[in-house]
């Protein structure tokens, strides 16, 4: 029997050596593991769809997740391949991301902000998501951006048009394809000069919230650059369904145009108050009274029917769109849904072939890799014409729609009609513009 | 001058809609004794009694246009609903037109039967229970209710527009040569609830179900003694009230598009009605309702924002604190309701 020679100093030296001996393989394998926040390691990865399926923008959420489905079924090599095939890129094989077949989780955001960023920090840390994206609210982007920036995964926004989501709230890890409020602004200005002069006077109801504001600010200086008068801004509460206290205001107030700055249920209610009070047959100023609608949705157009005929807005994208790029996603969509997809639904099908692209092109999920692949990153054929990712903001450039409510539709689809496409180089700005200061975009956070 | 008048015209086009709600809500808690938050979602369910009759006038069949085709490219579909196809388009298209006053008829029955299992179903299972119980209770079928809605309907607000005889305005000040420009539909809407009340009011005070259904209000016990099945009366209460709620609805979806949660946009500003009107006072829930729309109205006043920035979103609150500190059973409530 051995005597074993127990004295403190030979304790501490042969425990030192063996803890460094244990924890030797753990610090290899830590550090690789921790190169960045939920790196795929099997034959599978994973995408979180982060979109309202709850609450008033569920619709355009259901929306937004049937193009989620679609993209993954795309990506993985089913379907027809929609807009992998006119995408001016050939990194996707249809054999999933970098080998790895595409799967994916949702999450609720409910449209308000707190839900929307638990469910992003669950399916980060209990589904591992390696990118989130998603969203019907400029409010809900803001704050899942800060989240995936904190937690080191990159977040492509869905829906937000905002010029804060890419102005003062940008982030290092977020990318917004969807356009925002200066670009309607630089859009529909000049459309709305040819249609109404430039002797005009307008009057704003704005919804109560970061995207209204920056909408209004934009509209404003855009027709105020035109030669427009603006008399009022209005702020109206987010909970309002009832705007005929507004509305009333308005005929007295030497207006001759009502810029509604108001989306979804917002939108419906008060064009339809507004058409109720006459205003559209009003004569002000020896002019014809007018309404102008800066962000359109034909899901929510569908709301206020007959309301929306003849009143222009601007859109991101359009189902009725010619080029090859709409027309292959409008064929795989309608073919697998039975109906055409929504702008929303656009610009998540777009945002996930992009990431996904971007894996690709860097050989990594590294959100670090991947964003570096996307900053700069000029493509076509996803139907919005050439289109830049710029590197100093991570928002998307691309030509922007102008559109009217259809006179006579043809179908329960066929609700607004492109006027105008207008070129990506009448809305473009500085990187530096004042209505997008006071953001920094940071360093990119791989997390881990 | 004519803004004024046209603030107090959309106050009382408002305060149509709070009173009928209000009036609904007092008539179960001063019958039951029940607080029911629930009450919201039979709003929200009239409304879409109207959608429903909408949907069903525009039934049809599909008839394969090879000249014309869908966004797919594939030959179009052309639906002709079956009511113009049996009563030719001009008369089919009449009826479809006239789908909202039409859905009266069909809600009223509804809406009773949905009130009378409501009541009957779950909330007489909560007579004897707390406030709270009954608040949580019914808040959550409002809940259920509204998401069921959302399941078969969708979330988005649906148009269901007044008929076109009815679209337009009518300039209401022509008379005394002012220029009073207002919704011919929100004029239809505030006579109907004019009609509505004025009709609850004669059915409880000129008839002898009215006189025994205030009696139970006044007293239960004495009146069960008497050998009335008071319950059962105040049951068909329930359903009547649900009825007012639903026809609110109803003439409501030309004003706004409905859309599932509408009956909880109402529902709290309905509660603060109730409570500035005074517990169980149905005069008060009138009073009140209408009080409270042309207050709403006025805060929305530019003149006035621009004294009180933000006011418009508060004043209902505000105006509540202020009444029930003054007086704390609100305007015309009853001694020793709610106060046990």
């Amino acid at each position: 029997m051995s005597k074993f020679d127990a004295s403190r100093r030979r304790v501490l030296k042969t425990g030192a050596i063996a803890g460094a001996g244990v924890a030797l393989p753990t610090i290899f394998t830590a550090s690789s593991a921790a190169a960045f926040t939920n790196e795929p390691t099997g034959g599978t990865v994973t995408l979180g769809f982060n979109v309202p399926q709850t609450g008033p923008y569920a619709d355009e959420g259901a929306d937004e997740l049937r193009a989620y489905e679609l993209a993954v079924e795309h990506l993985n090599g089913g379907g027809d391949g929609g807009m992998m095939n006119t995408f001016s890129s050939k990194a996707l094989q249809g054999n999933g991301i970098l080998g790895k077949k595409v799967e994916y989780v949702t999450g609720d955001t409910q449209t308000k902000s707190d839900a929307a960023r638990a469910s992003a920090k669950s399916m980060i840390e209990k589904d591992g998501a390696v990118m989130i994206t998603g969203g019907s609210s400029s409010g809900v982007a803001i704050a899942v951006q800060g989240l995936c920036q904190e937690a080191g995964v990159i977040f492509m926004a869905g829906l937000t048009h905002s010029n804060d989501t890419t102005g003062k709230d940008k982030k290092a890890n977020g990318f917004r394809h969807f356009f925002n409020g200066y670009m309607s602004g630089a859009a529909l200005a000049p459309v709305l000069k040819n249609l109404y002069g430039t002797d005009r006077t307008a009057y704003h109801l704005t919804a109560d919230y970061t995207w209204g504001w920056t909408q209004e600010e934009s509209i404003a200086a855009a027709t105020e650059a035109l030669g427009w008068q603006t008399v009022n801004k209005v702020r109206t509460p987010l909970a309002a369904t009832d705007f005929s206290s507004y509305i009333a205001p308005v005929l007295n107030s030497g207006a001759d145009v009502l810029v509604l700055n108001h989306y979804g249920g917002n939108m419906v209610n008060s064009l339809t108050n507004a058409v109720q009070f006459g205003l559209r047959d009003k004569v002000v100023n020896g002019k014809n009274f007018e309404i102008v609608v800066p962000l359109y949705s034909r899901l929510m157009a569908k709301g206020a029917g007959e309301n929306v005929k003849g009143i222009h807005g601007s859109t991101n994208w359009h189902w009725t769109l010619q080029d090859e790029g709409s027309k292959a996603f409008v064929k795989s969509f309608g073919t697998k849904y039975g109906f055409p997809p929504s702008q929303a639904a656009h610009t998540c099908y777009v945002q996930t072939l992009l990431y996904a692209d971007a894996v690709e092109r860097a050989g990594s999920f590294n959100p670090c890799a991947v964003a570096e692949a996307l900053e700069g990153f000029e493509f076509d054929g996803m139907g919005n014409g050439p289109t830049l990712y710029r590197a100093e903001d991570h928002q998307c450039f691309k030509d922007v729609l102008v559109v009217r409510g259809k006179e006579n539709p043809t179908s329960e689809f066929d609700l607004l009609e492109v006027v105008e496409v207008t070129p990506r180089a009448q809305v473009e700005y500085a990187p530096d513009h004042p209505m997008f200061a006071g953001g920094n975009l940071g360093a990119c956070n791989p997390g881990a | 001058m004519d803004a004024i008048l046209l603030q107090i015209l959309n106050g009382l086009d408002k305060g149509s809609a709070y009173a009928l709600i209000a009036l609904g809500l007092t008539l179960i808690f001063g019958t039951l004794g029940v607080v029911n938050f629930a009450h919201g979602a039979l709003f929200m369910i009239g409304a879409f009694c109207a959608v429903t009759l909408q949907r069903i006038l525009n039934l049809s069949f599909e008839l394969v246009d090879e000249t014309q085709t869908d966004f797919l490219g594939n030959p179009l579909k052309v639906k002709t609903p079956y009511v113009e196809a049996w009563f030719g388009p001009d008369i089919g298209g009449s009826i479809i037109d006239w789908a909202v006053p039409l859905a009266i008829l069909f809600a009223i029955p509804i809406m009773i039967g949905v009130g009378y299992v409501m009541e009957r179903g779950l909330i007489k299972h909560f007579y004897k229970r707390p406030h709270a119980d009954q608040i949580l209770v019914t808040f959550g079928l409002a809940i259920v209710l509204q998401e069921v809605v959302k399941y078969f309907y969708g979330a988005n607000p649906i148009q269901t527009p007044a008929p076109d005889a009815l679209n337009g305005v009518v300039n209401l000040g022509a008379a005394i040569g002012m220029d009073i420009v207002y919704p011919v539909w929100r004029v239809v809407y505030f006579f109907f609830a004019v009609l509505i009340i004025g009709g609850i009011f004669s059915f409880l005070q000129f008839t002898t179900f009215g006189m025994v259904v205030r009696a139970g209000m006044a007293d239960r016990e004495t009146v069960g003694l008497l050998g009335i099945n008071i319950d059962r009366r105040f049951t068909i209460m329930f359903g009547i009230a649900a009825a007012v709620a639903g026809l609110a609805g109803v003439m409501y979806t030309p004003i706004n598009s409905p859309n599932y949660h509408m009956g909880m946009d109402f529902l709290v500003l309905s509660f603060v009605v109730v409570v500035v009107g005074g517990m169980g006072s149905l005069p008060g829930a009138v009073l009140a309702g209408f009080l409270l729309g042309v207050l709403e109205s006025f805060a929305s006043m530019n003149e006035v924002k621009s004294l009180l920035p933000g006011i418009d979103q508060i004043i209902i609150y505000v105006v509540a604190i202020i009444i029930l500190l003054t007086r704390p059973r609100g305007l015309m409530g009853r001694k020793g309701v709610m106060e046990e």
